[in-house]
């Protein structure tokens, strides 16, 4: 075996070089990174995305299972009277997983971490029993800063007993509707990043270092073949207009290229009937040849149907 | 292939595994373009087969990327390692089942990963977009036994020293298993956040810059002084090449994302790498220039070192774009438009597949013993494949100029997306021809199996006239 016995030198230097540039491009900024405390919007991000988007064991095939709801409350769960105030929470029911800043305070970063744990008693989560989590200030050394509250711990309230008083028109399955973000490709050429150069007037404000903490995928895209969607439920708020959007683009947009997404209806509308995609299409092409003067109507969509988290998701993105 | 599954060892003809990884290859490439040509249609005309989930661009898109990267360019690459690699050596594979085996199982997972990805199941990280047990999976039975094979075989050498293109096959087989795992292992331990994000650039970055660059290169520094019979120019040169990638190609990961919040100093850190990316690519390339001394002709006359020459003549306009673009002076204006897009097909299907096509032509008809079938096939497969990759790099270029444009002076976005549409014709044009070449490519080599003229012992393809 000539072995590498002429090359003693060059493989230490080997060594030495490729370790450099590791130390360089992963230690040194793990370290920065990690140093960077969550803001309001990370925090509200991972708890309404949960734990993982991207492929998991928790939902394999990335149907959006086992993922938070928001809810805008309006009735104290536990005495059944209205509250003086309306309250956005974050509802893990029972067995579903819970996002990196539950699990690991310590990625919340300074602050934030101390706050959460002491009093928003982040640590006394249980997956089993499910948690009904919100956000909450107070003053930390001097700041004020954003923390997650256990409002299971602090107040009592059970996931299942916010879905009872929760009506349909107050729960947002953006979680999930960032499952199908993901699943579809969306990110594929609508970026979530404003670019911190030349992008603000249209696309809103570039995000923050610290907006990312427990976040997974951020999916950013790369390569913008259509507008960027970081902020996009503030400039348009219209489930009319996304949900003819998503069914056709060109119902909206005579220009876009963007895919139907048709298929996210499934099989029955919101009424139960079964949805002719046929019929649709052909009333649909009759009105492009000029045979009809309006296109056919979009069917509304069932409450459980996948473009309604999708359509939830759009318009979380604040 | 089967066959030789349960084979002793010394069993197997030398060179099998080498010939089915070439064949693999090509078969993936021409799946790998026909995807490519199928998406750049729906981009063109968003009609074309819709309302499908299976044929939704979003699912389709990361297949493409993902065949042509881990189909045809990995897999030419291994069939280059599996026959030259011995051949520099004056030995023999140091294990042709092991060989075998790893190509059977690099079919099979990638056929499976590329499906979960189409049914959409993805880990949602561009590059890296294979969910984890994929990831596993490739590393295990994909990268770790081909890196095996090459250091035992380099280890087992009948040479006294290394050549030039060994050093590149070994540790580029090395550092491709260590950006592997290292760059999936926010899938791995749930690491979120900016450091998923980083670390998916990271995995991008890297896998073409120790991956993807330095093997292309090392099979250039095999064939031209093979088939022309000159020496190397330099082998300083190429020292200065393998040690200039090993530090300034490892390092600028985070210039792909400048307009991202990451820490300022690691951004202004990675652009100036960045910069320093053209020492290698300048050593590189004018090594190959100068090696060609007084063989000039062979660049008409002989089809691999035409197709290896015009790929080291990509890597000019290839590396002064990545060397600048990435800038913040530039990156400005041309991130994330097409501009990128065209760039990244200047690098694999420019610069990297010409080299490789190279590569598997000749060590094709050299494992096989038998000259190329049809030299009319391959010159139709040369120019199909520069007409489509350059129609698809100048419309892209300035289609990525146009939304440069339209990012900078805040049009609306429907106005780009209209202004572009000419160019997204021109772009499915240009990806319609590649795939077009590579369908005759893959007929011509098959035919080259059964009907080429075989090669007497001891002879070089080159040293036979072409017949057809």
């Amino acid at each position: 075996m000539a072995g590498f016995r002429e090359y003693k030198i060059g493989a230490r230097i080997f060594g030495l070089a490729l370790s450099g540039s590791m130390a360089i491009t992963l230690f040194f900024p793990s370290i920065n990174i990690a140093s960077t405390a969550s803001t309001d919007v990370a925090l509200a991000k991972q708890l309404s995305v949960g734990h993982e988007t991207g492929f998991n064991l928790d939902d394999p095939l990335l149907k959006g299972k086992n993922k938070p709801l928001i809810v805008n409350l309006k009735t104290d769960p536990k005495t059944g009277q209205p509250l003086a105030q309306q309250q956005t929470v974050f509802v893990y029911p029972a067995g579903t997983p819970f996002p990196a800043g539950i699990l690991h305070p310590r990625i919340l970063g300074t602050g934030v971490e101390e706050l959460s744990v002491q009093q928003g008693h982040i640590e006394d989560a249980r997956k089993e029993e499910g948690a009904v989590f919100a956000l909450n200030k107070a003053v930390y050394q001097g700041k004020e800063v954003n923390f997650i509250e256990d409002l299971s711990t602090t107040k009592g309230w059970k996931p299942e007993d916010v879905m009872k008083v929760a009506k349909d028109e107050d729960v947002s399955h953006a979680g999930a509707g960032k499952t199908m973000f993901v699943r579809e490709g969306c990110w594929w050429c609508h970026t979530l990043l404003p670019e911190e150069t030349q992008d603000w007037q249209v696309f809103g404000a570039p995000p923050m270092q610290g907006d990312f903490n427990g976040e997974s995928p951020t999916a950013f895209g790369s390569d913008r073949k259509a507008p960027d969607l970081l902020h996009v439920g503030s400039r348009n708020s219209s489930r009319e207009w996304m949900m003819m959007h998503f069914f056709n683009p060109r119902l909206v947009q005579p220009h876009s290229i963007m895919p139907r997404f048709d298929y996210l209806w499934g099989e029955k509308d919101a009424n139960g009937n079964k949805i002719d995609y046929a019929k649709w299409r052909q009333e649909y092409s009759e009105y492009t040849e000029g045979k009809r003067v309006t296109p056919p109507e979009v069917p509304s969509y069932a409450s459980n149907s996948e473009i309604r988290s999708l359509i939830d998701f759009m318009l979380s993105l604040k | 292939m089967f066959k030789y599954l349960m084979a002793k060892n010394e069993d197997i003809p030398s060179g099998a595994s080498a010939v089915f990884f070439g064949f693999s290859s090509i078969i993936w490439f021409v799946i790998g373009t026909g995807l490519g040509s199928f998406n750049a249609a729906k981009l063109a005309f968003p009609d074309f087969v819709t309302g499908d989930m299976y044929f939704a661009f979003g699912h389709m898109r990361q297949v493409h990327v993902l065949a042509v990267i881990f189909g045809w360019i990995s897999m030419a690459f291994a069939m280059a390692m599996m026959y030259i690699t011995p051949a520099l050596g004056n030995n023999k594979l140091w294990s042709e089942k092991l060989g075998i085996w790893n190509c059977m199982l690099w079919n099979v997972g990638l056929l499976v990963g590329l499906t979960v990805l189409w049914a959409g199941i993805t880990s949602g990280r561009e590059y890296s977009d294979f969910p984890w047990p994929v990831d596993l999976y490739l590393a295990s039975f994909v990268f770790i036994p081909l890196g095996v094979n090459v250091w035992m075989t380099i280890l087992n050498r009948r040479t006294q020293g290394i050549y030039t293109t060994n050093w590149f096959f070994a540790a580029a087989t090395f550092m491709v298993i260590i950006v592997f795992l290292v760059g999936n292992s926010p899938e791995f331990f749930h690491l979120t956040g900016l450091t998923e994000a980083y670390l998916t650039w990271w995995f991008a970055h890297n896998v073409l810059g120790l991956w993807i660059t330095p093997v292309a290169a090392a099979i250039a520094y095999y064939t031209i002084p093979k088939i022309t019979g000159n020496p190397l120019y330099s082998h300083r040169i190429g020292h200065l090449h393998f040690w200039s990638v090993v530090v300034f190609y490892s390092t600028p990961a985070a210039h792909h994302l400048m307009s991202a919040p990451l820490p300022e100093w690691l951004k202004s850190f990675a652009s100036v790498e960045g910069v320093l990316i053209l020492v290698p690519a300048i050593a590189f390339v004018s090594n190959i220039m100068l090696t060609m001394k007084g063989k000039w002709h062979m660049f008409v006359e002989n089809v691999e070192v035409r197709f290896t020459i015009t790929g080291c003549l990509m890597a000019i306009p290839l590396n002064m774009q990545g060397g600048f673009q990435q800038t913040r002076a530039i990156n400005w204006y041309i991130h994330g438009t097409g501009w990128i897009v065209a760039h990244a097909h200047l690098a694999l299907l420019g610069f990297s597949t010409f080299l490789e096509a190279a590569a598997v032509y000749l060590g094709l008809q050299t494992l096989l013993n038998r000259k190329l079938y049809s030299l009319k096939l391959a010159n139709m497969h040369f120019w199909l494949l520069l007409v489509g990759f350059t129609t698809y790099w100048v419309s892209m270029t300035i289609a990525g100029l146009i939304q440069g444009a339209g990012k900078i002076y805040e049009v609306p976005y429907i106005d780009v997306v209209i202004a572009e549409h000419p160019y997204m014709i021109a772009r499915w044009l240009g990806g319609t021809l590649v795939f077009t070449g590579n369908t005759m490519w893959l007929y011509n080599m098959w035919m080259t199996a059964r009907k080429g003229t075989v090669i007497p012992a001891g002879r070089m393809p080159h040293e036979l006239q072409y017949e057809r």
